[in-house]
């Protein structure tokens, strides 16, 4: 009886032991598997700020559209001067003929100076150069400009003998390697080549576009690329991308820098750059993405240098769209409309000099129509020609400029290039407008099968998108989206990726981070700082609306006493921010501190701006809609500033300051316009620095190493 | 008191609605099974494996595939929510293993073994945040802090 009785309490004591290790381990990883999941949430909350916000930027070139439509209905010079400013702000680019061309641009005549220690290129290029150019380029040196334009002539040439749609095969170079975006970051291509080896012979390249902006080095990518472009003009292929246009180079910084010649001829050398490259007939790789009107043999035929900039004023309806397919589908009854004539002289880039209102508005009229990409020549006329145009200049006659000033070919043309380049997949099936991003399409699952079917293809490659693998299929595994920019948000944010295609076309992934910091830091460290990036980012956006916040709070606080509830909150900041983000989830981030569950909406917004005790002088309202159009006024003040320089006269700054206000509506005395000025120190000879000025306006100072000063807000 | 318990539970619904809504890629009210257990968790629970499988069972459609409707998480959810007691790791863990810390082997025996065990990749990870590496134990005082200061 005793021992199995203490047998039995051995056993109820051992049994008790095991039941409390179970349930502590228990414990611990029901703490340890929620702690993982919160990590998760709040990464894929970090990853949605970004892309809302980078989204939402891109719909400022409709704000800017707005903004110079305003201009042509409103402003009425009242002097020569203003009359000047005004036509400086719509002429961002004079036509160039061929001949001319070579003479503005000319590089023969500039010498290159004993004490340059850079690398020389001379021409035809060897694969010797090319090595010495990136040797050159680890170093941190510069090419010199000779070289530079002589490189994009040499590359401008070449392009244009290359069909609109490359054509690569995997039996004579064994493997091609398909990259994505680059954005300039000239890191991950040293990357790229160190782990995959240079273009050769025996090893095939395509860069699938946007191989600029926003990244620091953009202009050394493309002497690189061009480099070996023309070193292995076999085996190393561009396509275009949305970013190598020049009206979005204006928008995100590409121009700042590089003077008035380079910038030119990078202008001419983008529209030559081919839009499609086909692998074995079977694989389909374009920027972009394609939609439902996406004709092969059409965008074989198109003369695509025509289109130096694929951005249009207009967003195209969804009626219009119904009609354009109908009519490419040959059921619409009357054919494209014809030409209307023989195109008359473009028109002189002076003002002409006229007081009425109505006469200047037509001729402002015009001339954005000429200049800033907006017209099309008319087709029929220009195959005539000769002698290439090449910038869109052209003719319009008065009576059409608000009806499309093109004809249904030509437009049908510049969608299609518009569609390639911007278009982005969707999970569901069909096919509509890009509103995000204010051009292209969101094609479905159903597109993609139709095209590839069409075209007996196998599947699609196109990048466009930051993934945060580096890579995505999606449409079944049809689609492959290819980003090749790591840490593209943030040091942290995502994987670059390349992919590799054999005879067997069967896709193989290198992924990559071209950062030594995002290695050591562990999965904790690094969602922390990507986050903190993102929130950084996000209370700049809250406090460049507080006024729309006061009141959005304000009617939810009728009795007036400062304070709302937090479900309040996240319903009044989505209204007023309409960023579509999840609220309740960021709100630890964003809510420090409430009282019995209430937030004191006041100081919470003055928190938000902690920084810019020194800006309090200027009046509130200018300051929000300098830090909500930060983007645009970089832009407005590029267009001015035209010879590159970064500096525009104090009396041009004061000119733009009066027309915006005007438009935003907020009343700007010269006393106004003075404090703003005095926000920077500036002494340039009467001249401001609009860098310094915008730099001014940030909540938190980038740091020179830090990787987020990109424009991206 | 009426009024009040319906704007909580509002809120709740909403609160809900945005957590299920990140996981959404296609955005189509749907989620993938998988990542229920992490939705549910970031809403604050702290279900045991065991646990979330009866959660999912209550919400799967009555031929899995693989795909989770928001109408039937909700109601589901709402309810967790308004019931739930979280554990007191503190107090446990106060009351455990006096001396502070734990080897690393210990650790890895102890969650690979126990309970409801850890994949590979989790023991991996739980160890290169809360191993010392020079010392090769796991202050889990420490980390436990950190597990909870997390917490909003």
């Amino acid at each position: 009886m005793g021992s199995s009785s203490s047998v039995n309490a051995n056993f109820k004591y051992a049994l008790q032991k095991s039941e409390n290790a179970f349930k502590a381990a228990v414990l611990i990883q029901r703490w340890y598997r929620r702690y993982v999941a919160r990590l998760e949430m709040r990464r894929r909350c970090t990853w949605r700020i970004f892309q809302s916000i980078e989204y939402a930027c891109e719909q400022d070139q409709i704000k800017l559209h707005d903004f110079f439509s305003y201009l042509m209905d409103h402003f009425t010079p009242s002097s020569s001067k203003e009359r000047d400013f005004i036509s400086r702000m719509f002429i961002s680019g004079e036509s160039f003929k061929e001949v001319e061309l070579e003479k503005y641009c000319d590089y023969e005549s500039m010498e290159v100076p004993d004490s340059y220690t850079g690398p020389h290129l001379s021409f035809p290029l060897l694969p010797d150069h090319a090595t010495a150019l990136l040797e050159a380029f680890k170093q941190k040196q510069q090419l010199h400009a000779r070289y530079v334009l002589n490189l994009l002539h040499e590359t401008r040439k070449h392009l244009k003998q290359l069909p609109n749609i490359s054509h690569v095969s995997t039996c004579y170079s064994e493997e091609v390697t398909v990259c994505g975006d680059l954005h300039g970051q000239l890191d991950d291509l040293f990357l790229i080549f160190y782990k995959n080896g240079l273009p050769s012979p025996s090893k095939s390249y395509v860069f699938n576009g946007d191989f600029v902006d926003r990244g620091k080095q953009s202009l050394e990518i493309l002497i690189v690329l061009f480099t070996f472009l023309l070193v292995y003009p076999n085996e190393v292929h561009l396509n275009r991308g949305n970013h190598e246009d020049h009206m979005v180079n204006l928008r995100y910084g590409f121009s700042a820098v590089h003077g008035r010649k380079i910038l030119k001829m990078i202008q001419n050398v983008f529209c030559w750059l081919p839009l499609a490259t086909l692998i074995d007939q079977k694989v389909l790789i374009i920027h972009g993405g394609i939609s439902d009107t996406t004709d092969l043999d059409m965008l074989e035929k198109i003369k695509r240098h025509k289109f130096v900039s694929v951005l249009r004023g207009k967003k195209r309806k969804e009626s219009n769209r119904n009609v354009e397919i109908q009519e490419i589908n040959g059921e619409s009854k009357a054919d494209a409309s014809p030409a209307t004539g023989p195109s008359p002289e473009p028109r002189p880039a002076q003002a002409p000099s006229m007081t009425n209102r109505l006469e200047f508005s037509k001729w402002v009229r015009q001339t954005v129509q000429e200049q800033i990409e907006w017209c099309r020549r008319l087709a029929d006329i220009s195959d005539s020609e000769e002698e290439e145009e090449l910038t869109s200049s052209s003719c319009v006659s008065m009576a059409d400029l608000d009806a499309p000033c093109w004809t249904r070919q030509e437009e049908q043309k510049q969608v299609s290039i518009l569609d390639i380049l911007w278009s982005d997949p969707m999970p569901q099936e069909g096919c509509r407008e890009n509103t995000v991003r204010g051009g292209g399409c969101y094609f479905g699952p159903d597109v993609t099968e139709k095209i590839l079917e069409k075209y007996s293809l196998q599947f699609l490659i196109r990048s466009h998108e930051c993934k945060h693998e580096g890579y995505e299929f999606c449409h079944n595994r049809k689609v492959l989206t290819i980003f090749s920019a790591s840490n593209y948000y943030e040091i942290g944010s995502n994987r670059g990726a390349y992919v590799k295609l054999g005879p067997d076309l069967v896709p193989h992934f290198v992924q990559y981070q071209a950062n030594k910091t995002a290695h050591t830091l562990t999965m904790t460290q690094r969602i922390s700082r990507v986050e903190e990036s993102a929130f950084r980012a996000l209370r700049e956006k809250l406090f460049a609306h507080t006024s729309g916040l006061i009141s959005a709070f304000k009617a939810y606080d009728k009795d007036g006493t400062g304070r709302i509830t937090l479900s309040n909150w996240a319903t009044a900041v989505e209204s007023v921010l309409r960023l579509g983000l999840p609220w309740r989830m960021l709100r630890p981030q964003l809510v420090r501190s409430t009282a019995d569950g209430l937030l004191e909406y006041k100081s919470w917004l003055e928190d938000l701006a902690v920084e810019q005790r020194s800006q309090e002088h200027i009046q509130s309202g200018l300051l929000e809609v300098i830090y909500r159009n930060r983007s645009n006024l970089e832009t407005i003040f590029r267009i001015i500033d035209r010879d590159h320089s970064g500096l525009i006269s104090f009396e041009e700054f004061h000119q733009t300051w009066k027309l915006f206000s005007s438009h935003m509506n907020i009343e700007l005395t010269d006393d106004g316009i003075n404090d703003l000025v005095r926000s920077i120190d500036f002494n340039k000879d009467g001249n401001i620095d609009f860098n310094e000025f915008l730099e001014a306006f940030r909540l938190v100072k980038q740091s020179q190493d830090s990787h987020s000063s990109r424009g991206l807000w | 008191m009426f009024l009040f318990a319906d704007r909580v539970e509002a809120e709740i619904e909403k609160k809900v609605i945005e957590a299920f809504e990140v996981f959404d890629h296609e955005c189509n009210k749907t989620v993938d099974v998988r990542e229920i257990g992490s939705i549910v968790r970031s809403l604050g629970c702290y279900p045991t494996e065991a646990e979330l499988q009866e959660l999912l069972a209550e919400i799967e459609e009555e031929e899995p595939t693989g795909y989770i409707h928001l109408e039937k998480f909700i109601p589901v959810m709402r309810k967790v929510l308004l019931e739930r007691r979280g554990p007191i790791l503190k107090e446990y863990i106060n009351n455990e293993n006096k001396c502070g810390y734990l080897t690393k082997e210990q650790l890895v025996k102890y969650m690979t073994e126990e309970g409801e065990p850890f994949t590979q990749e989790e023991m991996e990870d739980m160890l290169s945040a809360a191993l010392d590496p020079e010392t090769n134990i796991i202050r889990y005082k420490d980390y436990i802090t950190l597990m909870i200061a997390d917490d909003a």
